[in-house]
Parts: structure tokens; C-alpha cells; sequence
């Protein structure tokens, strides 16, 4: 299998304050990654130095064998994005914002995308909405359509089904499913739901205080700390002092 | 360059102010109500001073180039602002947009608001007052020509201060023009100022501008010097404001202002 995202030993130092301290990791193609880690242990900023947003400190990000730091615009088309902390335009309407970001992708077959996109994500009804007053399930299934807009290859999940009824969570975890058998794509996730990254995730990362302090399958990992779900690994992990650094 | 990327966040902005008739107001309601007020004060002096007696329209003239300068450093920051108010700065950072291609954009959105607060400025002068701007002949366009590059130039300066600094830098947004304001010789010659003020004057493009602006509707005379040494200044100050641009966002990128902008 073909490694779509590869990182290499990445560190970033904010002033003196290591907030990723040297991890790697790999994606393959039709992959998962679960990335769990309580708060403030370097999840977000190591999706932002996948993202280009962030530039680390050290170390070397390739996406699809392309190196990042020399091919950031080429590796932009082929990446996105989904988090609850960003919005798309409130005063556009759904489909406007859909036009848009399919222009700035160089989307070819636009009205056929966005056609496909709505049907698989139930949001044909809600295309000539405006954006800022759709619903949190509605604006996330569209913020999944944005994110797809281009066919990435990879896609970045920061908390994708936060603040979502169980309904809609469930439709878009078994989207996702379907979407990346579909496609192929690699996804890496970072959510604090851990039966949702039970459910999707082939393997996990742990992170704390900068590094990756442990990793392997859901269910290994129950095993190897001896417990019965991945919450309660989760809460070992997290709550351990100095164990693992 | 992609015309594609350019045209498509050009109509992210362009949605966005057809789809809001307060918007819309907005960018019509202050440049009339600029020059209607300054159309008074101009009338004022012109039976009460003698420099203006010959010149009816110079105050409003120069009120009419001042607030087009105004409309495009502010539209400029506006549009980069829309982006962090409504949390969509990570959307359009993670397109695969060159800076130049996003500055490119913005440039011309810009010119288009500032054109549409404009455009009805202009028209209104002539029935309210007898006075036209068209007076200016060709030069004209050289004058606006020379404030849209200084407004952008602006404009790209307070964006790269948003870049780097984040949100917090928002009300330096707001004052910029104010700051610039006395020093740009507006309404008034260059000597009403004191010495020290003069020097620093000279090093703005605006003197030059406004200068030459007078000379035409007072004196009837055309100075190129002055559209030429404006432009000069135009170009460094607007070469020094894409460098800072590029700097702000490689500084935002070791910092990390990109992925908090807005939250």
C-alpha cells in the first residue's frame, strides 16, 4: 500500500515552548488514522503543519511523495479540510459557497460535482439556503461537501462530527466509510469521540504533551493496557504522569 | 497566476455584497453623504475666501479623490476582515491560492466597491453643486489612477498587520487613513503645515496628488513632475507593502496566526 501522507520527525517550537516535539507517522492509501490526545498535546498543530499553515520548526512532510515545504500549491489541491472551528461565508447561499470554493480548487464539471456532492450528502433541499442559517447538522454536511469539492486524495478531520445529534453523526461517519472505500482517499482523524475512531479508525496515534506516546489497532491497544474500550485507554494515557515521556 | 482562482474569490466577495442591500447602502450612503457635506462647507468658502473665489469645486473636487483613496484602503481591509469575522480565513488558506493570486483578487474587488460608493458621487456633484470632477480632463484618471494604488498599498500594509499580528489589529485598520489624513494635504497647501510636518508630507505620495489637483482647478496648469513623482512614491511604498505581505504570512505561518485567526 502506498503511503499517502508521510511525516518525518516534525518538531514545532513556539518560542521556547515545544509544542510537537519530533513525531512521525505514516497514512496509507484507503487508511484511517485516528489521532487522539487530550487538549493541548499537539494535535492541532500538527494538522496545521499538514495543512501549510504551520510551518515546523524541523523535520519533513510529504503528501502523495511530494514534499510540502517545495510543493505547497500542488499539495493543496489535493488535501482538505473539516473542523467545527471554521465556517464557510454565512450571508452565501449553500450553493454559492459550493461555486466558490470549486473555482478556487479549478474544479472541472462544477454543476455536476456539487449535483453529485449534494446527493450523497442529502443537500440538494438546501442549496439555495443561506449558508449562516442552516442548522449545526445541516452546515456540517455542508462543510463535508466543501471538503470534497476537489476529490482530495487526503482529507483532515478535526472533530468532524462535533455538536452533532447521534442521527447525523451516524450519517456521517457511515459516509465517510463508504466515501473513503469509494475513493481510496487517507484520512486522518482527530476527534475526542472514541467510538467513532473505534469505529473508522484502522490504527490510532496517542498523543501527549508534544509526542506520540503510544500507537497501534483499537482493539491492540485495549489489550496491551487492559481495558475494555478505547475511552478507558484514552483516560489511562492521559492521566498517566511520566510513563510514557 | 490562475484567472480561475482569481475570478472565483473575486465572486466569493461579489456574492456577498449583491445578496445585501444594507451592504450595498453602505457603500453608497458615506461617499454622498461626504460630498454632500463638503459640498456646503465648499460653497461656504467660496464667498468668504479668496483663494477658492475662483475655484467653486477644488474642496469638493479634493473631498471626492480623498474619500475614493478612503473607500479603497478600507474596501481592501474589509474584504480581508470579512474572511476573519466570519471564521473562513483556515477555508481560503488551505485553497491552493498563491499570495499573489489572493492579492490579485482582492485588488480588484476593491477597486470595484470603491467605484460603485463612487461613481454616484460623482453624478450627484454636478446637479447638487454645478460642478464637475470631469473638470480634471485626462488627468483625472492619472489622480484616481495614483490614490487606488496608494489605498491598496495601505490596504495591503494593515492586511499584512492582520496576517501577523491576527485580529487584534483590526482597529489599526480603522485608523490608518485618519493618521494620513493631515499630512496628505487635503483640503490645504503644503506650506499651511509647519516645517517638520512638510518633510515628513513630501515623503507621501498624497501631497503630490492634491497638489497637482489644485493646480489644475485653480491655476489652470499642469505639473507632470507631480503626477510622476507621485507615481514613484506609489511604486515603493507599494513594493515595500507585497514584500511585508510575504514576510507577514511566512512570519504568521513559523507563528501560528493562520490557524487561530478568528477564534
Amino acid at each position: 500500500m502506498k503511503n499517502l501522507i508521510e511525516v518525518q520527525n516534525i518538531k514545532k517550537n513556539y518560542g521556547n515552548k515545544e509544542a510537537v516535539k519530533g513525531i512521525s507517522f505514516c497514512v496509507q492509501e484507503n487508511e484511517i488514522l485516528g489521532l487522539l490526545g487530550p487538549n493541548g498535546s499537539g494535535k492541532t498543530t500538527t494538522i496545521g503543519m499538514l495543512l501549510g499553515l504551520l510551518k515546523p520548526s524541523s523535520g519533513n512532510i510529504f503528501i502523495n511523495n511530494l514534499k510540502l515545504e517545495e510543493n505547497r500549491i500542488q499539495i493543496l489541491e489535493m488535501i482538505n479540510f473539516i473542523s467545527p472551528y471554521i465556517e464557510l461565508p454565512k450571508k452565501l447561499t449553500v450553493k454559492q459557497n459550493l461555486y466558490v470554493y470549486s473555482k478556487l480548487y479549478k474544479v472541472k464539471n462544477i454543476k455536476e460535482r456539487i449535483e453529485y456532492l449534494s446527493e450523497k450528502l442529502r443537500i440538494t433541499e438546501l442549496l439555495e439556503s443561506i449558508t449562516g442559517e442552516l442548522s449545526s447538522g445541516q452546515k456540517n454536511r455542508v462543510s463535508l461537501a466543501k471538503a470534497l469539492i476537489n476529490e482530495p486524495k487526503v482529507l483532515l478531520l478535526d472533530e468532524p462530527t462535533a455538536s452533532l445529534d447521534p442521527e447525523v453523526g451516524d450519517f456521517v461517519r457511515t459516509f465517510l466509510e463508504e466515501y473513503k472505500k469509494e475513493k481510496k482517499i487517507s484520512i486522518l482523524l482527530a476527534s475526542h469521540n472514541m467510538n467513532e475512531v473505534t469505529r473508522l479508525c484502522k490504527s490510532v496515534l496517542m498523543m501527549k504533551n508534544g509526542i506520540i506516546i503510544d500507537k497501534g489497532k483499537p482493539e491492540d491497544l485495549m489489550n496491551k493496557h487492559g481495558r475494555k474500550n478505547l475511552e478507558e485507554v484514552f483516560l489511562k494515557l492521559s492521566r498517566s504522569e511520566n510513563e510514557f515521556n | 497566476m490562475s484567472l480561475t482562482r482569481i475570478y472565483g474569490l473575486f465572486l466569493r466577495h461579489f456574492y456577498l455584497i449583491t445578496r445585501s442591500f444594507p451592504r450595498i447602502l453602505d457603500l453608497v450612503y458615506w461617499p454622498t453623504i461626504q460630498i454632500t457635506l463638503w459640498g456646503f462647507i465648499s460653497n461656504f468658502f467660496a464667498t468668504h475666501t479668496t483663494y477658492y473665489n475662483n475655484a467653486v469645486g477644488v474642496i469638493l473636487t479634493c473631498a471626492i479623490l480623498y474619500d475614493f483613496l478612503f473607500r479603497t484602503s478600507i474596501g481592501f481591509n474589509m474584504l480581508f476582515l470579512e474572511e476573519i469575522w466570519s471564521r473562513n480565513f483556515t477555508n481560503l488558506f488551505i485553497a491552493p491560492m498563491k499570495i499573489g493570486e489572493i492579492l490579485t483578487s482582492l485588488v480588484l474587488t476593491a477597486l470595484i466597491r470603491s467605484l460603485i460608493g463612487l461613481v454616484p458621487a460623482i453624478l450627484l456633484t454636478s446637479p447638487l453643486f454645478g460642478i464637475s470632477i470631469l473638470e480634471l480632463g485626462i488627468f483625472l484618471f492619472f489622480l484616481f489612477l495614483s490614490l487606488y494604488i496608494f489605498g491598496i498599498t495601505l490596504g495591503i500594509l494593515v492586511s499584512s498587520g492582520l496576517l501577523r499580528f491576527g485580529p487584534s489589529f483590526e482597529n489599526i485598520a480603522w485608523s490608518t487613513m485618519f493618521l494620513l489624513a493631515p499630512f496628505g494635504c487635503i483640503y490645504y497647501p503644503i506650506d499651511t503645515l509647519p516645517e517638520v510636518f512638510q518633510k515628513i508630507a513630501y515623503l507621501l505620495p498624497l501631497v503630490y496628488i492634491f497638489e497637482e489637483a489644485r493646480n489644475i482647478l485653480i491655476y489652470q496648469t499642469v505639473s507632470v513632475e507631480n503626477i510622476y513623482i507621485a507615481f514613484s512614491w506609489n511604486l515603493f511604498y507599494f513594493i515595500i507593502s507585497i514584500v511585508l505581505f510575504y514576510y507577514s504570512f511566512s512570519a504568521a505561518k513559523n507563528k501560528g496566526t493562520l490557524i487561530n485567526m478568528g477564534e
